[in-house]
């Protein structure tokens, strides 16, 4: 039996282990906002947090998040700096299809924990492997800088 | 769409009609429940006490508006465009109201632009939902305001002129306040306020459209937290996930398969044959209670393919086959003036073949449609593009009548056209699926997954083309005469003997003033299907037509910006976005060099597409290992009445990058399989690559155009007219990839 | 560089043969049959395997066996030799194009002396080491292998240049390098440590791989194990080096590796050797396992040819995090790619996330200046799949040209290796050619 934590609520699994995070979240937990892309890691739809490390679910079988803490997008409201950067989101309008946002809104999250103030040049380190089809590009970077503003 | 579509000042064309103007609105509302969770309920009779004056605005008893949007928001902000007309000729609030989609009805839905370039359907694309809605929303909105405040002067008995709406509170010089809630059952009495007894805003007068500041998207709260649905979020009570293995070589049957290893898989119940024909691949399916256990058991299949049959297409025998067709004569699209045979005295021939591959959309969404067939009819859940095409395809694959499907409209995570398919390939291949699975006894609603790997591989392309232009050129660097070949696939079925406006769009009737101008058209018909792709014909028409103005430019040694200036003087709109473009851009003055080696220029480029005028100025560097990177680019945007600038900006961004995918992407064929599966090989425009992006609107109080889709053309010229004024070497075929040739 | 190649290549097989002529009697097989608990097949093997599945497996004949893409066994993988292409032979029973009509003799002498159905063999079928193999052994083996399901499907004929085309030349190269004799167990060492000679030597065949080879294209047996080039891949050396080798490798992460794939905080199996953990050593039992380590530790060390001595924490990897490199670099051409299409799965620390698979600190492959497995995982992606589990890294060889895949390598050499990364544009083309 796999136990785990999912925004902070405990969980247990006992189905195939092999089975990627990402459809055990949208299929099992019905939390859809973790999206599915690509399947292969290339495209970061599906980014959640793992223990605080980003990680793309898609491709994170649940044997090997057994004992892990999990956040998705629907408990990034809860957190100062995910609060922050949805609003940044908004404001900044960000978002067109919506499809990859959930996944860029991880991301960015994550790399502003770990760097309150990101160049562009982080921005590029950190969010590159984040594809937005509708080339949302610009305002993702400008939301970026605005919300680092709003958390200092 | 490939519609060409002329938009008049006179709103006289987009009338109410009859059916638009009713009550018993059948229709389907969706609610999102917390945690993703969709609760979907029919409504076959109207909420007590709404107020209904017709298709689009519904009113509830607490003043909140229900604006019902015919078409569907993929990404463009058409949801937010509606709700900012319905928004401003209520005068409410964006807190006021919500915007759902509508279900599918030809009648009450009809895409009015569509429909007067000949598809009579409900649908979305050709960036005309904007050009659609500014009469029909805002006529709508107005009519209900109307008839409001009519039944709040009846209530307070003083004369409707007396009364303001503020937020949506009307009141009265008396000090009488009240929400629209307040007067929707008096309302409702009323008569329809004729057609042209309802008075629009005055531009002047505007609060919403066309401010800044106007109306947010209303979709983004949802897409930022997770909460909104797309076809991949939706799960029903008893519904199975179909996963499909599709032939490798394109339309080939199944010879064998053995399910025996995917049946043992726990969660699988059903391993089906689906039969394929022209449209649909067919293969073998999968239906089990999860996604990932379908994707598992798909994956456990062993099938045996019936190699007599499928595609044998090879894309690069195809660009031989197209070059040797693109030597000959073609059907004649246009011809103005006489082909000039010889250079004149100091004068040049240009002979320019190029060669564009096949495109696939790939929306960040990969394909996928939920249908659930019951006793008397079928309904689909889609983010449905093709409203009405889609129920007829749907409703012929089960042999029932058009009326019986009905639809539930959802978000779509992208679709660049793809879910606008002429075909409706993947709503046929889903309601197979369903129809079969129902056959063998399992029921229950079916939602069609493609993996990535099936939706890069799953046709429906943009066609690969080779385009052959013969230039003739004077000694002085005017145009003598222009012959422009195009050989291709049609993007709508088309006959050989006829002109396919979308592959063609862009090429007789380039506005330059070229005196001479040959236009022909070669039809190929393969067996790998194609469609419209963001943009359609533009997509390469643009590339074509603008790097080759460059070209020419060139010869003479004119600045390309001052030649197209020149060869649009007659045409005021053009120019006024081109001077502006150039303005931005600082185009008059140096740019700044490069460092290491790096060098760096301009290129510029203008087309009008969908009725939208979009001139942009690429800034290019190449770096001393002939890498490049397309640093900013300038937009200057002449698309009518501005209603949303912010989303008219995002728009332009979202079209940059998108065209800038095309450098690296390309679909190639081997032997009838398509070489490309997911991002590693198909790849798409990152972050880190993404150019900076600025866009300036041009004012204007024409009728709204379309801005989904003219961001895309002009990029791929602005940025390869870039590279070519720093290598001086003019490209040809695409993809370029990520070097250019020293 | 290659036509000096030939020109050795070519002399050598010309001193061969006369050298050949003068020891022609060293071919005959010498020795007496190992017996258990040195051969044949462990105490604890699982009663779901016949004797001779695992055996089969313990020689990996699936490996080579096997098309790229078809049933297994059944032949026709191509083996691209600096002298022309060879082909497996298909080895299922089917009697016109398998093994259905060999006599059990026809099969010993194809196993252990190297003389096939078409006379002589190549030395890339291991007889050199089956050699060594009990006779109860290889008719296992026989055994399991006439018990698959036959493929009808015939073996290409072999590609080479004169002389390698004359098989007849291979008795000559047999004469020089070829000691036909059964395995002896060193009196002086356990039994386990026998156990692990015999499975690595006589059966893994290891060596094969990881020992570098000399101008005759036989193994050299002062650097055995010392790791070499085969087949456009780097074999590591797998000497007890604690610098160059696995000396300074965990048991744990020793065995990791050998059942798994993957050593935590060392490297990960990918092309050939992803398949040898895939096809055979994964259903190693745990005394094999033991067996086999305590072999690889008494492996003389030896540096050989191979320089690649891994930084388990370069510089440059002193501040990463999962998000960000936290280093400047001045292979901005190779760090842009990285983070696209890499950093998503690898991580700025090399940690990997989704799969530990993909972690590339301390890794092998990583810390070679050469950066072959990089560039061939670069182009190609790779796979292993393991027990229920399938990991996998998707290629990126269509996208990327011949100076990006460089360009990325060298820039994995450099952050995760803190090596000087020396993939030339050319050398990608090599790989590239090789793979086609
Ligand atoms: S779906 Fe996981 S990275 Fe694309
Ligand atoms: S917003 Fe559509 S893919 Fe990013």
């Amino acid at each position: 039996m796999i136990k785990l934590t999912i925004n902070g609520q405990p969980q247990t699994f006992e189905g195939d282990a092999e089975m990627p995070l990402l459809w055990y979240l949208r299929d099992e937990k019905d939390m859809t906002g973790t999206k599915f892309g690509c399947g292969m890691a290339l495209c970061g739809a599906c980014t959640v947090h793992i223990d605080g490390r980003p990680a793309r679910s898609c491709m994170t079988p649940m044997r090997s998040v057994d004992g892990a803490s999990i956040s998705t997008i629907e408990a990034a409201e809860e957190d100062r700096i995910g609060a922050a950067v949805q609003a940044a989101w908004i404001e900044e309008q960000a978002p067109q299809c919506g499809y990859c946002q959930s996944g860029q809104v991880m991301s960015a999250i994550a790399l502003l924990k770990e760097k309150p103030s990101p160049t562009d040049e982080d921005i590029d380190a950190a969010m590159s492997g984040n594809i937005c089809r509708c080339a949302a590009y610009p305002r993702i970077r400008q939301a970026i800088h605005r919300a680092a503003r709003e958390i200092k | 769409m490939s519609i060409k579509h002329s938009l008049t000042e006179s709103s006289e064309g987009f009338r109410l009609n009859r059916r638009q103007f009713l009550g018993g609105l059948g229709a389907l509302t969706l609610a999102v429940g917390f945690g993703g969770r969709i609760a979907v309920a029919a409504e076959g009779s109207l909420q007590a006490g709404e107020f209904v004056p017709n298709a689009f605005i519904r009113i509830d008893k607490d003043g909140f508006v229900t604006v019902i949007s015919s078409y569907l928001e993929m990404g463009q902000g058409t949801f937010t465009g509606l709700a900012t007309l319905a928004a401003e000729e209520l005068d409410i609030t964006p807190e006021q109201l919500k915007v759902v989609g509508s279900p599918a009805d030809a009648e009450k839905y009809m895409n009015p632009v569509l429909a007067a370039g000949g598809f009579k359907v409900q649908g979305t694309g050709g960036s005309t939902a904007m050009a659609g809605a500014w009469t029909t929303m805002r006529k709508a909105a107005a009519s209900a305001r109307a008839m409001l405040l009519q039944a709040a002067a009846n209530t307070w008995k003083v004369p409707v002129t007396e009364l303001q709406v503020k937020d949506g509170i009307v009141s009265h010089t008396s000090g009488k306040q009240g929400s629209y809630g307040e007067f929707i059952d008096s309302a409702s009495a009323l008569p329809l306020p004729a057609d042209d007894q309802i008075s629009l805003k005055d531009k002047s007068t505007y609060t919403r459209v066309g401010k800044a500041d106007g109306m947010m998207r209303v979709d983004i709260p949802d897409k930022v937290n997770g909460k909104a649905i797309f076809t991949q979020d939706i799960k029903l009570p008893g519904m199975l996930v179909a996963v499909i293995a599709h032939p490798p070589r394109k339309f080939a049957k199944v010879a064998s398969v053995d399910k025996t290893a995917a049946m043992k898989i726990p969660g699988v119940e059903a391993v089906l044959a689906i039969p394929g024909d022209n449209i649909i691949q067919g293969g073998v399916a999968v239906l089990a209670k999860n996604t990932w256990i379908a994707k598992k058991g798909r994956d456990a299949l062993t099938i045996t393919w019936d190699e007599s049959t499928g595609s044998r297409e090879d894309s690069e025998a195809l660009f031989t086959e197209y070059k040797k067709l693109a030597a000959t004569r073609g059907l004649e699209v246009g011809n103005k003036g006489q082909q000039v045979e010889e250079a004149p005295d100091g004068g040049k021939v240009i002979e320019a073949v190029f060669e564009l591959p096949y495109l696939a959309h790939s929306p960040m969404e990969p394909m996928n449609a939920l249908v659930e067939i019951t006793d008397d009819g079928a309904h689909l859940w889609n983010g449905e593009q093709w409203h009405t095409a889609d129920q007829a395809a749907m409703a012929k694959e089960l042999g029932l009548a058009p009326e019986k499907v009905t639809v539930t409209q959802l978000y779509a995570g992208g679709s660049f056209g793809r879910r606008a398919c002429p075909m409706s390939d993947y709503i046929i291949e889903a309601t197979r699926i369903a129809k079969i699975a129902k056959q063998n006894g399992v029921t229950g609603p079916v939602k069609l997954v493609w993996m990535r790997e099936e939706d890069v591989g799953g046709l429906f392309y943009r066609p690969m083309t080779v385009h052959n232009n013969r230039i003739v050129l004077n000694a002085d660097g005017s145009v003598a005469s222009w012959r422009w070949r195009v050989v291709g696939q049609s993007f709508f079925p088309t006959p050989e003997d006829q002109v396919d406006s979308g592959l063609m769009e862009g090429t007789h009737e380039l506005p330059y003033a070229i005196d001479n101008m040959l236009v022909e058209q070669h039809l190929y018909q393969g067996d790998i299907p194609v469609s419209w792709l963001r943009s359609v014909g533009h997509t390469h028409t643009a590339l074509v037509g603008e790097v080759l103005i460059d070209e020419i430019a060139a010869f003479s040694g004119k600045d390309p910006y001052q030649y197209r200036r020149a060869l649009l003087a007659e045409h005021p709109r053009f120019l006024k976005v081109l001077d502006l473009v150039a303005e931005k851009a600082n185009w008059n003055s140096p740019l700044p060099q490069g460092k290491n080696g790096e060098r760096r220029a301009r290129g510029i480029a203008i087309r009008e597409s969908f009725g939208t005028v979009v001139a942009q100025v690429a800034e290019v560097t190449v770096r001393a290992d002939n890498t490049y990177k397309v640093d900013k680019v300038y937009c200057a945007v002449d698309c009518g009445q501005v209603i949303n600038p912010v989303n008219i900006a995002s728009q332009v961004e979202g079209g940059v990058g998108f065209g800038m995918s095309f450098l690296r992407q390309q679909i190639t064929l081997k032997g009838g399989v398509v070489q490309q599966t997911n991002f590693n090989n198909y790849p798409a425009l990152r972050i880190n690559e993404a150019p900076a992006v600025e866009t300036f609107m041009v004012d204007s109080s024409n009728p709204p155009t379309g801005i989904g889709e003219p961001g895309v053309p002009p990029t791929v010229p602005a940025v390869l007219n870039a590279i070519s004024a720093i290598t001086g070497k003019f490209i040809r075929r695409m993809p370029l990839g990520a070097h250019v040739q020293a | 560089m290659k036509v000096l190649k030939w020109i050795l290549l070519i002399g050598v097989v010309v001193a061969v043969v006369l050298g050949g002529m003068v020891i022609w009697t060293k071919v005959a097989p010498q020795g007496d049959d190992p017996v258990s608990p040195i051969a044949g097949i462990p105490h604890d093997m699982p009663d779901t395997m016949t004797r001779g599945e695992y055996l089969t497996r313990a020689a990996d004949c699936f490996a080579c066996h096997s098309p790229v893409e078809g049933k297994m066994l059944s032949g026709g993988r191509p083996f691209k030799l600096p002298f022309g292409t060879i082909y497996a032979t298909n080895l299922t029973p089917d009697p016109e194009t398998g093994i259905g009509n060999m006599s059990d003799e026809a099969f010993i002498a194809a196993v252990r002396d190297g003389i096939g159905s078409k006379g002589h063999e190549y030395p890339a079928m291991p007889y050199t080491k089956y050699s060594q193999l009990s006779t109860q052994d290889v008719l296992d083996i026989k055994a399991y292998l006439m018990s698959v399901e036959p493929v009808n499907k015939p073996t290409p004929e072999s590609d080479l240049i004169f002389p390698f085309n004359q098989r007849w030349g291979m008795a000559l190269w047999n004469a020089v390098f070829f000691e036909n004799h059964r395995y002896e167990a060193d009196e002086e060492k356990s039994d386990e440590w026998n156990r692990g000679a015999y499975l690595a030597s006589a059966l893994a065949h290891c060596g094969e791989c990881h020992t570098p080879r000399n101008i005759g294209y036989a193994t050299k047996s002062r650097e055995y194990m010392a790791g070499t080039k085969v087949q456009g891949w780097k074999a590591f050396n797998t000497t007890s080096d604690g610098t160059y080798g696995i000396g300074d490798w965990s048991d744990e992460q020793l065995r990791s590796y050998l059942t798994t794939g993957h050593a935590p905080g060392r490297s990960s199996a990918s092309g050939p050797m992803a398949e040898v953990v895939e096809l055979s050593l994964q259903y190693m039992t745990d005394s094999d396992i033991d067996a086999l380590m305590a072999y690889l530790r008494a492996v003389d060390p030896s540096l050989g040819g191979s320089e690649t001595a891994v930084n388990t924490s370069p510089d440059s990897l002193k501040n990463a995090t999962a998000v960000l490199p936290n280093s400047t670099s001045s292979q901005q051409r190779g760090k842009m790619l990285f983070e696209g299409d890499c950093a998503g799965c690898h991580q700025w620390d090399g940690q990997g996330r989704q799969t530990k698979y993909a972690s590339l600190k301390g890794s092998s492959a990583a810390n070679d200046s050469e950066a072959l497995a990089v560039t061939q995982v670069i182009l190609n992606g790779t796979s292993i799949s393991i027990g229920e589990r399938h990991e996998y890294m998707p290629g990126f060889g269509s996208i990327y040209s011949d100076s990006d895949v460089a360009a990325l390598a060298n820039y994995v050499v450099s952050h995760f290796g803190g090596k000087d990364g020396i993939v030339t544009a050319e050398d990608v083309a090599e790989t590239r050619a090789q793979g086609e």
